[in-house]
């Protein structure tokens, strides 16, 4: 073998490639199949989502904190609104803050159902992500009759939310998560117990906990590696205090802890804790209004503040500074994703270039929380 | 830890490295002179009883007079948050890199470099991270003025609304 | 018509335009080229309920092996150089659906300073969908339009023979 003598290849995946969650890309050094590195070149999407802030207004940037992650697009509308009513001192009504736990826990399902469906595609298995399709296709027929769009929501406002719930919502939400759950048994059998995907998973691309940490990790992520921190029970906010849930961590039953099939299977145990939080939520949301009175004209006073609100990704923080007019100052928002794909570079060292695929979806990044 | 009880301690060791502490709501911050912010993190992070082992966010904000680098560490076990800022001169704006504490530091320093400008001392890859390599100037500045043309795409769209001319009536 | 009405019922008299461009457009295959949010969008009418396969569209990864590239998603002037080598690759004839707000004009991102106002800068466009993100019913709409204008491309004779203008059927 030593009288081979073999070259370095430079390849280029992306950025339009069917794996990447996005548009990213990467400059792969492989040595045949094992890679020497993976440096990720990101920017691809980058919309300046930051810099408009600082031209449309308090109100007006709603839409656009929809589109820095579009399949969380609750937990980005919450964090916004959190961060702006901290700075101008607004309370949130009691149901308002019900329906924004209801909403962002569908969208947290919604968005799961996501990253569980992308990444048995990314290993080779396109018919589970068929049936994750198609789950997700109900729950947006439920949040679409709730504030009338799909994807990029829009929902919450400044001091509430926009629209109450609807007339019998309440009963085909909880007729829905009657049907979820043996549906979620079903994906189960199909994918999560599949020999071959198990052995795809198992034992890839592992990460210590100190490593987490010290690369900033969040959600899924961090659980997968063994620590039990989630923003809903450490730093609480809304109404999270008040409902009674488990937060699922990383266990390394299937190969070592910290690794793929850990951070596929914590996604997994938080759809069912989503279902126990929706269903106390919708079981105890008060009456009353749903907006409280925001001036139209929103001048926070001068200052600034650091909102974090446990996204579907991790723990998204909204950095917001306020200089006293109805225009924001900076706006700064450091996403679960951008952590996670600084760590893909030192983690790709000695993968196979199919490893890769399976890292990046397993972290479950997504291009416009990296490029905002 | 109360976030003032941690500048106090970090003003007992550091005596006129720390510049002021601004006790606003809803959270107080602390200036540290930008030569000795890496000192600064290290105490932080190492020191049992503040256990800052993790920098939660960094971010670059530009004011008229100055660029301000602010940094938010959390700390895990204690659940506390410190919010350290340095100011720095807008023209040539520089200070030392944090990369050698918390690695999550390496991609949060690049993007204020990409679009603030600042120039971090010490970093292992200071390159443009999210606008291309030949892009001129620095956007988030408040000055940045968009220019016209990228490779011959323009940057701008007209409008196809045709505004019909309204006559006056006489 | 006495020829015709002497066939079997098992013939079909047509044009041949007609029947190569019922062949062509019922086997459109889409490129992926999924941007941004209408990517999901796109992924979803690809999906069981709104299926567009049933229309003969089945998703390619590979630019050379395509027929139509669905622009789905903003287009940044980063990522605008290389659309257009995306769409230099696709074989002839190839098609264009400028999907969304974003790749129609630039939609709410006009405001940018890093975003192309519409992929119509750089590529043409046959067919635009307006949506943020379009229904997968707009966008099925978007594919039936693309479909009738190519059954009125003609094949057999490239220019009309009395030098009338071409009319397309609404």
């Amino acid at each position: 073998m030593s009288t081979f003598r073999t070259e370095e290849m430079t390849l280029n995946m992306g950025p339009q490639h069917p794996s990447t969650h996005g548009v990213l890309r990467f400059v792969v050094r492989a040595d045949g199949e094992v890679m020497r590195e993976a440096v990720p070149d990101v920017g691809y999407l980058h919309r300046s989502i930051e810099k408009i802030a600082e031209k449309v207004g308090w109100h007006g940037f709603m839409p656009y904190t929809d589109r820095v992650d579009y399949v969380c697009a609750m937990f980005t509308n919450q964090g916004w609104a959190m961060a702006a009513e901290k700075l101008a001192g607004i309370e949130v009504p009691r149901r308002a803050e019900f329906c924004r736990v209801i909403a962002a826990e569908f969208n947290r399902i919604a968005s799961h159902f996501i990253a569980i469906g992308t990444m048995g595609m990314d290993i080779g298995a396109i018919t589970p992500f068929t049936h994750a399709i198609r789950e997700r296709e109900m729950v947006n027929d439920l949040i679409e009759e709730l504030c009338g769009a799909r994807l990029t929501y829009n929902y919450m406002r400044i001091g509430g939310v926009g629209w109450d719930l609807p007339p019998g919502w309440r009963e085909k939400a909880l007729a829905y998560l009657d049907h979820f759950e043996p549906i979620l048994e079903e994906y189960n059998s199909l994918l999560s117990y599949n020999k071959i995907y198990i052995e795809r998973l198992a034992n890839v691309a592992v990460i210590t906990r100190e490593e987490a940490i010290n690369y900033n990790l969040v959600g899924p992520n961090l659980r997968a590696t063994g620590f039990k921190w989630d923003i809903r029970r450490d730093i609480p906010y809304s109404i999270y205090p008040e409902l009674d849930f488990d937060i699922p961590v990383g266990s390394g039953e299937f190969g070592t802890l910290g690794d793929a099939m850990d951070r596929y299977m914590v996604r997994i145990c938080e759809l069912k804790e989503s279902v126990k939080i929706l269903r106390q939520a919708l079981r105890q949301i008060p009456d009353g209004p749903v907006l409280a009175k925001v001036p139209r004209n929103l001048k926070p006073p001068a200052g600034e503040c650091y909102v974090r609100v446990e996204s579907g990704r991790g723990d998204m923080g909204w950095y917001v500074v306020s200089d006293g007019t109805p225009l924001p100052y900076r706006v700064h928002v450091r996403t679960g994703s951008f952590s996670a794909m600084g760590i893909v570079q030192k983690l790709s060292r000695g993968l196979m270039i199919a490893d890769l695929v399976a890292l990046i979806a397993s972290l479950d990044v997504i291009a416009p929380e990296i490029d905002r | 830890m109360e976030s003032l009880a941690i500048y106090q301690r970090l003003k007992d060791q550091f005596a006129d490295r720390i510049l002021e502490i601004v006790d606003k709501k809803p959270v107080p911050w602390a200036v540290v002179d930008p030569a000795s912010i890496v000192d600064v993190c290290r105490y932080l992070k190492d020191d049992p009883e503040t256990a800052m082992d993790c920098l939660s966010n960094e971010s670059g904000v530009d004011y008229k007079d100055r660029i301000e680098v602010v940094y938010h560490l959390f700390s895990y076990p204690h659940r506390h948050l410190a919010v350290l800022k340095a100011k720095l001169p807008r023209d040539n704006p520089s200070i030392a890199t944090v990369e050698g504490l918390w690695a999550g530091a390496n991609w949060l320093e690049r993007e204020i470099f990409d679009l603030l400008g600042v120039n971090f001392e010490g970093h292992s890859d200071l390159r443009r991270l999210l606008m291309p390599e030949d892009w001129p100037g620095y956007p988030l500045r408040k000055d940045f003025v968009e220019p016209a043309e990228y490779h011959g795409i323009s940057t701008t769209r007209e409008s196809p609304v045709i505004r019909l001319e309204m006559k006056k009536k006489k | 018509m006495p020829i015709l009405n002497s066939l079997p019922d098992y013939v079909l008299t047509t044009k041949t335009d007609e029947v190569i461009n019922w062949m062509r457009k019922s086997s459109i295959w889409y490129m992926l080229f999924g941007l941004a949010c209408c990517a999901i969008e796109l992924m979803q009418t690809g999906g069981p309920r709104c299926d567009i396969e049933r229309f003969g569209a089945t998703p390619r990864a590979s630019a050379r092996q395509s027929d139509l590239m669905i622009v789905a998603g903003t287009l940044t002037l980063k990522m605008a150089l290389r659309t257009r080598l995306l769409y230099d690759q696709m074989p002839d004839p190839k098609y264009v659906i400028a999907m969304g707000s974003c790749a129609s004009c630039g939609g709410l991102f006009q405001l940018a300073y890093s975003v192309c106002d519409g992929v119509d800068k750089i590529i043409p466009v046959d067919v635009y969908v307006p949506g943020c993100p379009p229904r997968p019913e707009a966008l099925t709409e978007g594919l039936i339009k693309l479909q009738e204008k190519i059954m009125t491309e003609r094949w057999l004779t490239r220019a009309p023979a009395n030098g009338a203008v071409e009319t397309v059927r609404a």
